[in-house]
């Protein structure tokens, strides 16, 4: 995937587009020359040279964003997303790659299936879909599933994951972790150990009491990621913590990082900014897995992020039908939606801390994903995979306005800071003026 | 002022009494050759069941009648609702018919609050899910209060699965409003975390009933269904029975001017003893006449009479 190379030298191919004084990575107002699909030249006041111009007069540039963690539900559940809505979401989101979850109906647990959802990302054209494929045939825990084949497709997947799902056999997860190595993969685990969350409907704690909701207690995560890292130091392995939700289990991290093992975390926005206390409206918006967990568990995420034992920031994107939200509580699917949010909660809980956004959500998932076009600054010769921010405006989230199929975003009426004005992918705009370019 | 009842902590304490005089009122009905009262003519009420409860459905049927209303009973066996039409659209269905009131039991915890959302008329939570059943808490006030003359600064002991109980949670809130000591006792795995914190600040946990009891006034005994074993609640129904049963010799412990309670249905040899159900201390049958009569004040407040 090196086609921006493709037109030859780039200092050489015709402009593009001039974005003009805008601040790359919040540092001081600049040019930015696009052309054949690279950041052609940087520079004050440089010459159009027939590009079209976009005023980024007050803008941020950053890298464009990278989520290692997206749920498109195509094939199977194409009423709640299709790889072309999720990617129009994501690139308004100011995405320019998402890893594409593998529990999709059928489970991306085949090569088929992998190069399916890549060739559907490469028509839709919005955004690098990368797949993640499963670690077990059918999510279902027993066997594993071919992952050599997926990692040789032309799918290239790198992450694999039974999302939704825990790897929860201890055998299974160790031969998985082994597996991989040979293909320097990793393995994404969703961290519940499922007899400690049996008909589990939210955090185990006081709201869950008066509220009569059966618990998902913070040890079910804990525990699979102590095992887990244990299990990645013992074998030598690449683990990925998917969605991590508690104080302790930042503590578990914390201790396996300073041993050395080989392990990466995400958070996700909504883990960031809210609480167990939603679920009191019984409103399944707010129903997720893992579960919005206490304010000192968001405390210790939002300090973990900073400090980096959190590497990186994953939506958990997951679109859901109106019927699986508009029910009772115990009823209804766990997800929210995500990938047009979460720059802007990420500004709400960091404030404008570009060079740390810039890591957390695009440098560092990039690198763990092994997608080498993204996650790059902006400077000359890289792959313009970029976004453009205004941190001065302001928006009150819409469901209704979403660009996913489906309108199941637990900030609703909430107004957030930031909005994305352009993405660009090699080059190309996916949005301008905050609208979808296709 | 009162639109719907859907939890203990929806009643202050003004309001509570209000209801348990209102009921007190409402009994004497169940007294006269015709039992009825024309308050509620012209007014629909809607029992929607989505678990099998006779006896509760029973209860709020006769409560309605004996107010003259129209009474549907919308049960989710054999009806469009086991065919899997949603509660959303239920709902609608029943907005359409004008309900005034739906009075709905369902296995869901929160599904009362969801109804609520979507008709214009007052929900009465009749039990939902582990959550709460308000107006069982209600009926089991105004059962103590008619034994023992008054609630605040009686001590209860409420014994047994608290944490699967919908009773419980609601007798905790309203208890507590109304200034009775609220003791929780059972085995530990049965007793939900942060319970006093999470409903009411106060409300003590006890894991042994023996050392309780000398010291209360009330004894409730929640239901505990022999399948909790199965998941490792408790080891076996006889164990449980010889820990946290109510027998004669643990009754004789009571203070003796002490009542005994239960919801029912009852495990007779499981939490409570026959000699024990059926000794003059147990209020069991009072609870049923007063389940009608204090169901009746809530619906002619709710439906009305609160302004
Ligand atoms: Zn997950």
């Amino acid at each position: 995937m090196t086609e921006y190379t493709a037109g030859g030298d780039p200092g050489a191919a015709k402009p593009a587009y001039l974005i003009r004084g805008v601040r790359v990575v919040g540092a001081a107002p600049t040019d930015l020359l696009l052309a054949g699909g690279v950041v052609a030249e940087v520079g004050r006041d440089l010459a159009a040279r027939g590009a079209r111009v976009v005023d980024g007069d007050g803008l941020v540039a950053l890298p464009g964003l990278v989520d290692l963690h997206t749920h498109l539900r195509e094939p199977g559940r194409e009423d709640a997303e299709t790889v072309e809505s999720g990617s129009r979401a994501a690139a308004l989101g100011g995405y320019t790659a998402v890893c594409a979850m593998a529990n999709t109906s059928p489970v991306a647990d085949t090569a088929g299936v992998v190069e399916q959802v890549w060739r559907l990302g490469r028509e839709a054209g919005l955004v690098d879909v990368q797949p993640i494929g499963a670690v077990t045939v059918g999510l279902a825990g027993e066997r594993l599933a071919e992952l050599g084949a997926m990692a040789d497709s032309a799918a290239r997947v790198r992450i694999f994951s039974d999302d939704g799902h825990c790897v929860a056999d201890p055998k299974l997860m160790r031969r998985a972790l082994e597996y991989v190595k040979a293909f320097d993969g990793v393995i994404a685990q969703h961290a519940e150990e499922p007899r400690l969350t049996e008909g589990a409907q939210m955090h185990e704690g006081e709201v869950s009491t008066r509220l009569g909701l059966t618990g998902w207690p913070a040890v079910a995560e804990e525990a699979i990621i102590a095992r887990d890292v244990l299990l990645a130091e013992h074998v030598g392995s690449r683990l990925h913590v998917c969605h991590l939700s508690t104080a302790g289990s930042v503590e578990v991290l914390r201790h396996a990082k300073k041993r050395g093992v080989r392990v990466t975390a995400e958070v996700t926005p909504h883990h960031l900014l809210l609480t167990d206390e939603r679920a009191a409206s019984y409103d399944p918006v707010f129903k997720v897995n893992p579960p919005l967990r206490t304010s000192a568990d968001v405390s210790a995420l939002r300090e973990a992020l900073v400090e980096g034992i959190i590497d990186i920031v994953a939506t958990d994107h997951a679109p859901h039908a109106l019927e699986d939200k508009e029910c009772e509580w115990a009823y209804a699917r766990p997800g929210m939606l995500g990938l047009e949010t979460a720059l802007s909660v990420l500004l709400d809980v960091l404030g404008e801390r570009w060079d740390l956004i810039a890591e957390r959500m695009s440098r560092t998932p990039a690198r763990i994903a092994g997608l080498v076009e993204h996650g790059r600054n902006p400077a000359p010769g890289v792959p313009a995979n970029l976004t453009l921010v205004d941190p001065a405006a302001r928006r009150t989230v819409d469901p209704s306005e979403q660009a996913s199929r489906s309108r199941n975003t637990p900030y609703a009426g909430l107004t957030l800071p930031g909005r994305i004005v352009a993405t660009f992918l090699r080059g190309e705009p996916t949005v301008l003026d905050g609208k979808a370019v296709k | 002022m009162l639109k719907h009842l859907l939890s203990g902590a929806d009643l202050d304490a003004a309001t509570a009494t209000l209801i348990l005089d209102t009921a007190a009122e409402m009994a004497t009905v169940a007294g006269r050759e015709v039992k009825k009262l024309p308050a509620l003519r012209g007014r629909t009420v809607v029992n929607l069941f989505y678990e099998d409860s006779t006896r509760t459905r029973i209860s709020f049927e006769a409560a309605a009648k004996r107010l003259s209303a129209d009474v549907i009973n919308f049960s989710a066996k054999g009806s469009s609702v086991s065919k899997g039409e949603s509660l959303k659209d239920t709902a609608l269905t029943l907005q359409a018919m004008g309900a005034d009131a739906v009075v709905i039991r369902h296995p869901a915890s929160g599904a009362p609050h969801r109804l609520a959302n979507w008709v214009e008329g007052s929900v009465l939570n009749a039990g939902d899910g582990t959550h709460e059943h308000p107006t069982q808490a209600l009926l089991d006030a105004y059962t103590m209060r008619a034994r023992l003359g008054r609630i605040a600064g009686l001590s209860v002991a409420v014994v047994g699965d608290v944490l699967h109980s919908r009773v419980a949670r609601s007798n905790v809130l309203l208890l507590a409003t109304l200034g009775a000591k609220v003791t929780l006792v059972g085995p530990p795995t049965l007793i939900p975390v942060d319970i006093g914190a999470a409903l009411a600040p106060g409300t003590e946990v006890s894991y042994d009933l023996d050392a309780v009891l000398p010291t209360s006034d009330v004894v409730m005994m929640l239901r505990v269904q022999r399948e909790r074993m199965a998941d490792s609640y408790f080891p076996s129904a006889r164990e449980y029975a010889r820990r946290y049963g109510l027998d004669g010799p643990r009754m004789a412990r009571l203070p003796d001017h002490a009542i005994v309670m239960h919801p029912g249905p009852m495990n007779r040899g499981m939490e409570i003893a026959p000699e024990v159900a059926d000794s003059p201390r147990s209020t069991i049958v009072e609870q049923v006449a007063n389940g009608v009569s204090v169901r009746m004040a809530v619906l002619y407040l709710l439906l009305g009479g609160m302004h």
